[in-house]
């Protein structure tokens, strides 16, 4: 980063944003790679229940299980087709 | 007791077998009898890089499939003589690689060489999985890049569950980062992760870094492997490479960039 770009506030650089990307991207991997077993087998029961009522696949369901203090937080993200008319997130926190 | 070592990336094109070759020609250097594997069947390229393919007579699958013996299919380098090349078959059958096959072979190595470098394929087909499975060490070649990143990290997944060691509850295949095409002076500039960032994002020890250089497209012209062409830059950081590997303590090189002047640094480029 240059000094000029420094003083003016330039754009964030490439390289950070790389970065941050992959932080995001292979937490998530890991997680579907070493997560506990039942999460994968949840997430397909919630899709055949979500299925029922609204055309939707796999890719769109995202479970991410994090801590906070001694709390563990499930959160289910399911992102409903754009035909699907009251579009938007169902969010289940727990 | 022979090592087998696996040279793996995941993505293609990062630098596998520049590296396989240079650092078995490195061992060999060191006067340790070292053997390299290609395991790329189907698409041969490491006696080219080695400068040996016109003398492939008899590769890996004839020999899995006893219609060469192994000495036969075995080149023997010109240049370092403790220095053996098995080149991988060009047959279009992907199932010509078989878990025993491999198995048998490696274990022949063993009884006569000291290290054992798997050049894996990309992907995680049936190749490369072949490739690190009897794996005691690996080398991840990565390069300072997305999506090379994100593939070295899903062979570090595959290593810690699919591996031979994994799987009879052994001790873990001991894990070594090597970043490749590495230019400092993009970090600098913020075009490109750093060592830092990749070391984090991956989480496994760094045993070298080999910047990018123009003397590697030379070497792989001239069928050198380029740790032999010691006077450059590539060639160093791969013999620095080696010596660490065999536990030596070398401190990195080829991190920082040229120094720039001032209206440069004000400025840019």
């Amino acid at each position: 980063m240059t000094l000029l770009d420094y003083l003016l506030g330039r754009k964030k650089k490439t390289a950070s944003v790389a970065k941050e990307r992959l932080q995001i991207i292979l937490a998530r991997e890991h997680f579907d790679r070493d997560g506990p077993d039942f999460l994968v087998a949840m997430k397909k029961d919630i899709l055949d229940v979500v299925g029922k009522y609204v055309a939707v696949d796999l890719d769109r369901i995202q479970v991410t299980l994090d801590k906070n203090g001694d709390t563990e937080i499930l959160e289910l993200n399911i992102l409903l087709p754009d035909t699907h008319k009251p579009s938007g997130k169902v969010q289940v926190l727990r | 007791m022979a090592k087998i070592i696996v040279v793996t990336s995941g993505k293609g094109g990062v630098g596998k077998t520049t590296t396989s070759a240079s650092f078995a020609a490195g061992l060999a250097k060191r006067g340790h009898k070292t053997v390299v594997i290609d395991f790329d069947v189907g698409l041969r390229n490491l006696d080219l890089i080695m400068g040996c393919e016109r003398r492939v007579v008899y590769d890996f699958v004839n020999v899995i499939q006893g219609e060469a013996t192994l000495v036969q299919a075995l080149i023997k380098d010109k240049r370092v003589d403790t220095l053996n090349i098995l080149p991988a078959s060009q047959t279009r059958d992907k199932d010509a690689l078989t878990q025993e096959g491999v198995e048998g072979i490696l274990e022949q190595l063993k009884q006569t060489h000291d290290y054992i470098v798997c050049d894996s394929p990309a992907g995680i087909e049936t190749g490369a999985i072949m490739a690190l499975h009897y794996a005691d060490e690996a080398i991840v070649v990565t390069n300072p890049e997305v999506s090379s990143v994100r593939d070295s990290d899903r062979i570090l997944g595959i290593l810690a569950a699919k591996s031979k060691r994994a799987l009879d509850g052994l001790e873990p295949v001991k894990e070594h980062l090597l970043v490749t095409r590495y230019d400092p002076s993009r970090v600098d500039q913020g075009q490109m992760l750093s060592i830092e960032d990749i070391q984090e994002l991956l989480g496994i020890s760094l045993i070298g870094v080999i910047p990018e250089s123009q003397s590697v497209l030379q070497a792989s012209n001239a069928g050198l492997p380029v740790i032999l062409d010691e006077g450059s830059d590539s060639g160093q950081a791969y013999q620095d490479f080696v010596a660490r590997f065999l536990g030596e303590e070398r401190p990195m090189r080829f991190l920082e960039a040229e120094r720039k002047g001032f209206l440069k640094r004000l400025f840019g480029t």
